[in-house]
């Protein structure tokens, strides 16, 4: 099945999966300046993939707006998500379970 | 777009409704049954249910009781009390009839009962359906057209298709001089810049200005934003991306200021309406607590037609002003064909552009507007909720302190 993303502004320096995606090119839809970017690991369907590399504390741009910070070295083609960026406002959310975004600092005891 | 026009109902307040209803009201949760059973025995399309659980009144719950009577989509108002409450059915009723609507109420008390009550108020109903039938009609096209915008059970695609196509419809929608109405200000973190640059005026700058703030300062002070593990499992990383994917509903075009709960636009364009409760009670909650009250909230404001995006899916319709219901993603439309209208996940497929998209949804609308039902409407959905909230009519500036 081929590979797709989705770049919802010219400007952003990320762009959500449209499939799930493996290392390999991925083809860009909606207003891309290239039509492919190459994936270096799994990204799940709805997440968001790095078009260019990022670097610890720049921002992270969707819509043409920034969305948060990296965190982190952030290299083309990888994950984007908790593990590497944060909200500017929200400081809870960085701290949720990568993959389910269950809540980490609640004590269930 | 702007050219399609269709036959709407003459209201006395010269507004124009796209529906004829029969709203039976009840005032206390204890007089609903007998109001269901009017409703329900009365097996025509456009007598509905709406009502108050109470007893103990609250401003905000009969404003929004007086907006739906006031709707130009109800063409009719029997008010049912079980004769003890707070509420006064007898009020409503003459409010209904100030407006120039047949009108009617009763106390269950008085009647007799479950069956006579029931049986005065389906013969009312009857008798009233006939006479709406010379409700006077009038032309009416975009540009009379009031249109509310809310998202719930969003996924990736509803901020890259479904809120984007309702944003290129607004905007157009706005172009053709109509009324467009979004709201969910506790989704907009981050984005404050953003909607007060888009302000039509200094006095919508302050208004955007103060309603942002105040939802702000309440997810600060409870550490908590309107995003949740789920969302967080689908991919959203920040509340600042779940804010940007629902203002993009709004589309492009002036925000000519805010509006509260029950006050409809004072003119055309884009409003942003604040459902959230005014400080003083915040600890009650600030966000909605169900899809239901949003579209309740953008009804009561005057919307004709109100659309809910939702990637995953839902069913809900509403009562007084038939919802549209709208998917990007194209798995949900496939698995839910009976209760989802427009499907927005070509322009994901890159099968066409947004603005032939937005075409398509203009289209839509005009049908319903025109009495073809939304798939909602077909199968019966009239939810409403009316709840306890505290909130101004106007924005809530707070009162200069003395030096």
């Amino acid at each position: 099945m081929e590979m797709t993303a989705f770049q919802i502004h010219p400007e952003d320096n990320v762009a959500t999966a449209l499939t799930p995606l493996h290392p390999g090119d991925v083809m860009l839809r909606g207003d891309a300046k290239t039509p492919s970017v190459r994936a270096v690991e799994e990204i799940p369907l709805g997440h968001k993939i790095a078009l260019r590399g990022i670097t610890q504390g720049e921002k992270i741009i969707k819509y043409g707006v920034p969305i948060g910070c990296a965190t982190g070295d952030i290299p083309a083609g990888s994950w984007v998500h908790l593990h590497v960026m944060k909200s500017l406002y929200d400081e809870r959310s960085s701290h949720l379970d990568v993959n389910t975004g269950a809540p980490k600092d609640t004590r269930y005891e | 777009m702007s050219e399609r026009t269709w036959r709407a109902f003459a209201r006395r307040d010269g507004k124009k409704g796209i529906r004829n209803r029969v709203l039976v009201l009840y005032t206390v949760k204890c007089a609903e049954f007998v109001a269901q059973q009017i409703v329900s025995r009365s097996c025509h399309p456009d007598v509905e249910l709406a009502g108050f659980d109470g007893c103990t009144d609250n401003q905000y719950a009969v404003n929004l009781l007086i907006s739906l009577i006031r709707h130009p989509n109800v063409g009719a108002v029997l008010a049912v009390g079980l004769g003890c409450e707070y509420v006064q059915p007898e009020w409503l009723s003459a409010i209904a009839e100030k407006e120039g609507k047949p009108a009617a109420w009763m106390f269950i008390q008085q009647e007799g009962g479950t069956a006579k009550s029931v049986e005065k108020g389906l013969h009312w109903v009857q008798k009233t359906l006939e006479k709406l039938r010379d409700t006077p009609r009038v032309p009416m096209g975009f540009s009379d057209l009031v249109v509310g915008a809310e998202c719930g059970g969003s996924d990736f695609t509803s901020g890259l298709a479904g809120n984007v196509v309702v944003g290129r419809f607004f905007d157009r929608l706005v172009d053709a001089g109509g009324t467009a109405v979004f709201e969910e200000i506790v989704e907009a973190v981050g984005l404050d810049g953003l909607l007060i640059g888009r302000a039509a005026g200094e006095q919508a700058a302050r208004e955007i200005r103060f309603t942002y703030d105040k939802a702000l300062e309440y997810c600060r002070r409870v550490r908590q934003y309107s995003v949740s593990p789920g969302n967080f499992a689908g991919g959203l990383s920040t509340i600042e991306e779940k804010s940007m994917g629902a203002v993009i509903k709004s589309g492009s075009r002036p925000i000519q200021g805010v509006i509260k709960v029950s006050c409809p636009p004072p003119r055309p364009g884009l409003w942003l309406l604040d459902s959230t409760p005014d400080p003083y009670w915040m600890q009650f909650g600030i966000t909605n607590p169900n899809d239901t009250e949003g579209l309740m909230d953008l009804i009561s404001c005057g919307a004709h037609i109100v659309f809910l995006v939702t990637g995953r899916g839902s069913v809900v319709g509403s009562a007084v002003s038939p919802c549209i219901k709208i998917t990007g993603n194209a798995e949900t439309f496939a698995k839910m064909p009976e209760d989802m209208d427009f499907d927005a996940s070509p322009v994901l497929r890159g099968a066409c552009g947004m603005d032939e998209l937005a075409g398509r949804l203009a289209d839509a609308v005009a049908d319903v507007a025109s009495g073809t039902p939304s798939k909602s409407e077909a199968l019966g959905h009239r939810e409403f909720f009316v709840p306890y909230k505290y909130q101004e009519k106007q924005v809530a500036f707070p009162k200069a302190c003395p030096q």
